[in-house]
């Protein structure tokens, strides 16, 4: 076993345990502080996979936003805060069925595709992957137009987010 | 060296447990914190695919990135509108916002 085998194991334990307290967990000011501990084993699976800037946009937009914007929500709510009896509801049992019946279907299925267990080649020396993805996002030949709607995406998601949470009194 | 498929466990895996969140949770932000988990275990695979193909079509990460700008999107509105309805309503529990189940 690798030294890189051995970080991925802790770092997949860490993220698939807090994912669980994620959705267990009582108490909504814990379970978005796991969901932070689960960015950032997820954060750190980018890293192992040599993409460097993926690895800091989610440290920073996801922890620093997202993370950050469902604890002020969770303290706006704050009455639900510790969900007064049962926090799973009554069809609980069927959800845990649902979802390990997607990971065993997802799991045979993968293992019955020819490319399941296949190695990484190696980057090629001096390749510039942060370049590569500038270039990618701002060519006309690459992705321009996926990159210009979704920034038109985001502005319509502020100006709609503001108007649902706008106080009209 | 790590193999592809430990990679896609680990997406699958975390998937498996956004989904039960979505599915079990009666708290509407508990929901959102499901979805959130869903969405990141589609960007391991996409990234991780992208590391195991060609490493010079940028495809993987700039789909990623779309990602992250769609799930920034995709939880402002959606607490806005848990905020908005806790407003009105006073609860975040998704089973008393039942207003359209008659």
């Amino acid at each position: 076993m690798t030294a890189q085998q051995i970080i991925f194991f802790i770092v997949a334990a860490v993220t698939f345990g807090s994912a669980l307290m994620v959705v267990t967990s009582r108490n909504l000011v814990h379970a978005a502080l796991w969901l932070v501990s689960t960015l950032f084993g997820v954060a750190i699976v980018y890293a192992l996979l040599n993409a460097g800037f993926l690895a800091v946009v989610q440290v920073v937009v996801y922890i620093g936003a997202i993370a950050i914007l469902f604890i002020f929500a969770v303290m706006l709510t704050r009455r639900e805060q510790l969900e007064s009896g049962q926090r799973l509801n009554s069809g609980w049992w069927l959800g845990a069925f649902i979802a390990v019946l997607v990971f065993g279907g997802l799991f045979a299925m993968l293992q019955g595709w020819s490319g399941f267990s296949k190695a990484s080649a190696d980057i090629p020396v001096g390749f510039d992957a942060i370049g590569q993805l500038g270039n990618a996002l701002t060519s006309p030949t690459g992705f321009v137009l996926p990159f210009e709607v979704a920034s038109v995406l985001l502005l319509a998601a502020l100006v709609g987010a503001v108007y649902l949470a706008f106080n009209r009194k | 060296m790590i193999p592809l498929s430990w990679y896609l466990i680990l997406s699958a895996a975390l998937f498996s447990v956004g989904l039960f969140g979505v599915l079990a949770r009666k708290n509407a932000i508990a929901i959102l914190l499901g979805v959130e988990l869903m969405l990141n275990a589609v960007n391991i695979n996409l990234v991780a695919f992208w590391r195991y193909g060609d490493v010079s079509l940028m495809a993987g990460q700039v789909f990623a990135i779309i990602v992250f700008a769609v799930a920034a999107a995709e939880v402002a509105v959606g607490l806005a509108l848990v905020i908005s309805v806790y407003r009105r309503r006073n609860t975040v529990i998704a089973d008393e916002i039942d207003l359209l189940k008659w």
